[in-house]
């Protein structure tokens, strides 16, 4: 019997990046295999190749024994596989028995048969163990709910693999407990699934195999059995270019951010950031590592004044700072290089010049008073463009026309002209290359040197302990750890990270 | 990709400021749809040659005819102005014309209420009551935007009905002109209308000077920036500190000034009065020349002079070759079709950049 699914040495290249290098991965019937990588690992790549929706430059998809034909995703969702989104994929104004048979419907004449479609939905629900009331209507029922329903859209299109992309990331944890069940039946039952996830306890729980990805490559295969959650994040978020940064001891000053028992929620509103202390001293680099998803990004944007504050404060040399203004926590001296570019860095159809003078528009010398100085724009632009070797024709090119690299070095740039007391620097080198990574390394290692308090916030943990003087390991919404960096070693952090040895 | 490095005086090199090729596109939509047109008349057996050449020595060929196209283009200048800062924002707002007729109201009352002032008073007394008023109603929608996350849409849409109700209804009773059939306000006093001067309104340099304002407050200020930055791609405007509520409730108050300038210059300058169903399309036109103009402040006033010189020369075209003046309402019709069209798809590509106004114009 051949295997459900087999990838054999698929290479995407896209312009500046190789999403995937030679990667090969095999699902068998009745098989659990997770895919674990950060963002931009190349999972989104591989998905999109195996359902042909992009043409890999080398390699070859079989489904069930025959090769996909690029550009024929009816043809491999017709041979048994499905997907169930991040984002549902579902109507949320009609019940779930019509979500359930829309696109195929059970017919007698030119009405639907509600009755066959109940008893079809009735005895899918049984024979999966998937129950549900196919009356409710989507919008009442919670996220978990919705997503089973999901799930057995897809079974009912009779999918032999199932791809489940971070099916957890919006659940409870209740929900997930029992997700975790039905994937288990699910295989039971013969059906191959592929869990995309970040959240190592759950690869732990469920999978048979664990499959990592790393800037496109395929860096190991393994199961639960021969390793641990430790060993897990290791694999994720190792860097295999080694970075040299050349850094003295730090200097370290008296505390200039104090972050007090800072409680924040996420986007779904659950509590993310669990109460966090935390003292950033000048001169010093301090790292926030932990794997993605465990609340630095909250803290990050609660810190900047992005994200409301549900209790505790942030304060800069004894000043409390205002919730969610950004422009005052800005003033009160805390420079942002923010984790989402595209989205808060920059405004991509602007001159790399007026973005380089995004958040001092309204500041001598560029503007006057009401007027913005135009000349005083263009001889900043011009002077930045040549000391942070931003490659482009001219200055006045549109930012949206740069390279990844370049783009976050006119974010960098523009954070330290201003040298505020403290800078928080979010992800500063993701999807980055690596000519950049190491420029703006270099950067911050010089404005801490400048006497800058620098926090910086990365999932690549060999940045994080090639960077910092200190470390602090975030786990579940909270600090689990602060070690000097003289005294870190990666098994401890990464354990740490896992939220193990808490 | 552009990995190159350069020398740094040629990185001193602004970039092309005027793009020839995104302002082929208005022009070529103008010629296609006076094209189609053409066709349309020819089958109902006109001769569109005709129909064209009196439409447009009529509005072109006289200075009267060119006083006439002025006065017509005038409240479009005003209105595409109007549509062309809310687009600036990110902001749809096509409710020009329900402040456009706040304006109208506004500045036939203020005209023929106050008495024994002297002109150089009572026209910019009208004007600033006008703006007022069509600042309001917009003022609402950018309100409801801002706090209440109304879409603006929605909001200046159903103004426009609320708008023309309370408009038509103030004129048939508490502003009527007494004891005469009509339901109408009364004729503004001498000292309110606007004067001509040879043939050339004063109405249309106050909108030109007005466009090369708002030209010059977005490429030049701060207050432009804020708008042009939050229009562009509000997260990060948030991010650099600019109140992105109180930036879409200024560009929406200047937005809803600007178009009840442009009512209150209709009624001092051409109507003298308000009456129920005041210029129907002006609010509406000023979408089509926004869009035409390129959401350019500059490019807005070309455009308005073409659709008012249409309008303008629409009765001769029906005397000299029969084609009826609803014919204008065609060609608008069609070049709003063609305009939009290359920029919805466009729209639709990009879906990353979900702001109205990106890449056009400047």
């Amino acid at each position: 019997m051949s295997a459900l699914l087999e990838v054999t040495g698929v290479t995407k290249r896209y312009p500046g990046v190789v999403a995937n290098d030679n990667v090969s991965l095999t699902v068998n019937a009745g098989e659990v295999v997770a895919l674990l990588g950060e963002n931009g690992a190349g999972k989104s790549t591989l998905l999109k190749a195996v359902f042909g929706l992009i043409k890999p430059d080398s390699g070859e998809i079989k489904i069930g024994g025959t090769p996909i034909v690029f550009g024929d995703t009816a043809g491999v969702i017709s041979r048994g596989v499905g997907m169930v989104h991040q984002h549902f994929q579902l109507v949320p104004v009609m019940t779930v028995a019509e979500n359930l048979i829309l696109g195929d419907e059970p017919k007698r004449g030119i009405f639907i048969n509600k009755k066959a479609a109940y008893d079809e939905i009735i005895a899918l629900s049984k024979r999966y163990g998937l129950e549900v009331d196919p009356d409710a209507v989507i919008e009442d029922l919670p996220v978990g709910m919705q997503q089973r329903v999901e799930i057995l859209k897809a079974l009912r299109k009779d999918v032999k693999l199932l791809i489940l992309d971070e099916p957890t990331a919006v659940l409870t944890p209740q929900e997930i407990d029992e997700l975790l069940v039905v994937i288990r039946n699910l295989a039971k039952s013969g059906v191959g699934i592929v869990l995309i996830t970040h959240k190592l306890h759950e690869v732990m729980a469920v999978a048979d195999r664990v499959v990592v990805l790393r800037g496109g490559k395929l860096v190991g295969t393994t199961s639960p059995k021969e390793t641990d959650e430790a060993g897990l994040a290791q694999m994720m978020v190792g860097r295999s270019v080694v970075l040299q940064v050349n850094r003295t001891e730090a200097k370290r000053g008296g505390v200039v951010l104090e972050v007090k028992a800072l409680e924040v929620r996420d986007d779904r509103k659950i509590l993310s950031v669990k109460g966090v202390d935390l003292q950033l001293h000048k001169g010093e680099i301090l790292g926030v590592a932990g794997v993605e998803g465990n609340g630095q990004r909250e803290l990050v944007e609660a810190i900047c004044g992005m994200r409301h504050r549900e209790a505790g404060s942030v304060l800069i040399n004894g000043v409390a700072t205002k919730d969610m203004h950004p422009h005052a926590v800005h003033e009160a001296g805390i420079s942002h290089i923010p984790e989402d570019r595209e989205k808060h860095g920059l405004v991509s159809n602007y001159t790399i010049a007026d973005n380089l003078v995004l958040n001092q528009f309204d500041q001598a010398p560029f503007a006057k008073g009401w007027i913005r100085d135009l000349n005083e724009i263009a001889k900043n632009a011009i002077a930045t463009v040549e000391k942070f070797d931003i490659r482009t024709p001219s200055a006045f090119n549109t930012a949206g026309s740069l390279s990844g690299g370049n783009k976050q070095k006119v974010v960098v740039a523009r954070e330290l002209s201003e040298e505020l007391p403290v800078l928080v620097a979010a992800q500063p080198t993701r999807g980055v290359d690596v000519g950049s990574i190491e420029f703006i390394h270099n950067q911050l290692i010089s404005a801490r040197d400048k006497g800058a308090a620098v926090l910086l916030v990365s999932a690549e943990l060999d940045e994080i302990l090639s960077l910092s003087d200190r470390i602090a390991v975030m786990s579940d919404g909270k600090i689990v750890a602060i070690v000097d960096s003289k005294d870190a070693d990666r098994n401890y952090i990464g354990r740490l990270m896992a939220g193990l040895d808490k | 990709m552009s990995q190159t490095k350069v020398a740094p005086k040629e990185v001193g090199k602004p970039a092309k400021n005027f793009d020839v090729g995104s302002w082929l596109v208005p022009v070529i939509a103008v010629l296609v749809a006076m094209s189609l047109a053409a066709i349309l008349m020819r089958l109902q057996g006109s001769n569109p040659l005709t129909a064209y050449k009196s439409l447009f020595t009529t509005a072109f060929g006289s200075a009267a005819g060119i006083g006439a196209t002025l006065g017509k283009s005038t409240p479009l200048v005003l209105s595409g102005l109007a549509v062309a800062v809310g687009l600036r924002a990110g902001l749809f707002n096509i409710g020009a014309q329900g402040q456009l007729l706040s304006g109208a109201l506004a500045a036939a009352w203020a005209g023929v209420t106050f008495e024994g002032l002297p002109g150089y008073i009572h026209i910019p007394i009208a004007l600033i009551v006008g703006a007022f008023f069509g600042s309001i109603v917009a003022g609402i929608s950018g309100f409801l935007k801002a706090y209440r996350g109304v879409h603006e849409v929605i909001t200046t849409i159903m103004l426009n009905s609320i708008v023309m109700g309370i408009a038509d209804y103030l004129a048939s009773h508490q502003l009527r002109e007494p004891d005469q059939f009509l339901t109408r306000t009364s004729e503004i006093q001498a000292s309110a209308k606007m004067p001509v001067y040879a043939h050339l309104p004063l109405g249309f340099f106050i909108a030109v000077a007005l466009a090369g304002a708002i030209w010059w407050i977005l490429g030049r200020t701060t207050s432009g920036f804020r708008i042009e930055t939050v229009g562009r791609n509000r997260h990060a405007a948030w991010y650099a500190g600019i109140s992105v509520k109180r930036t879409v409730i200024s560009a929406m108050l200047i937005s809803g000034a600007i178009a009840g300038l442009g009512g209150a210059v209709e009624t001092l300058g051409i109507t003298y009065r308000y009456a129920p169903a005041f210029n129907l399309g002006l609010g509406f036109d000023g979408i089509t020349i926004a869009l035409l103009g390129r959401v350019h402040p500059l490019g807005i006033i070309p455009g308005a002079i073409l659709i008012g010189g249409m309008r303008a020369g629409a009765a001769n075209m029906q005397f000299d070759s029969g084609v009826a003046p609803e014919l204008v309402d065609l060609l608008m019709a069609l070049i709003l079709l063609l305009v939009t069209a290359p920029l919805i798809t466009r729209f639709f590509k990009n879906s990353s950049n979900k702001s109205m106004t990106s890449g056009w114009g400047s």
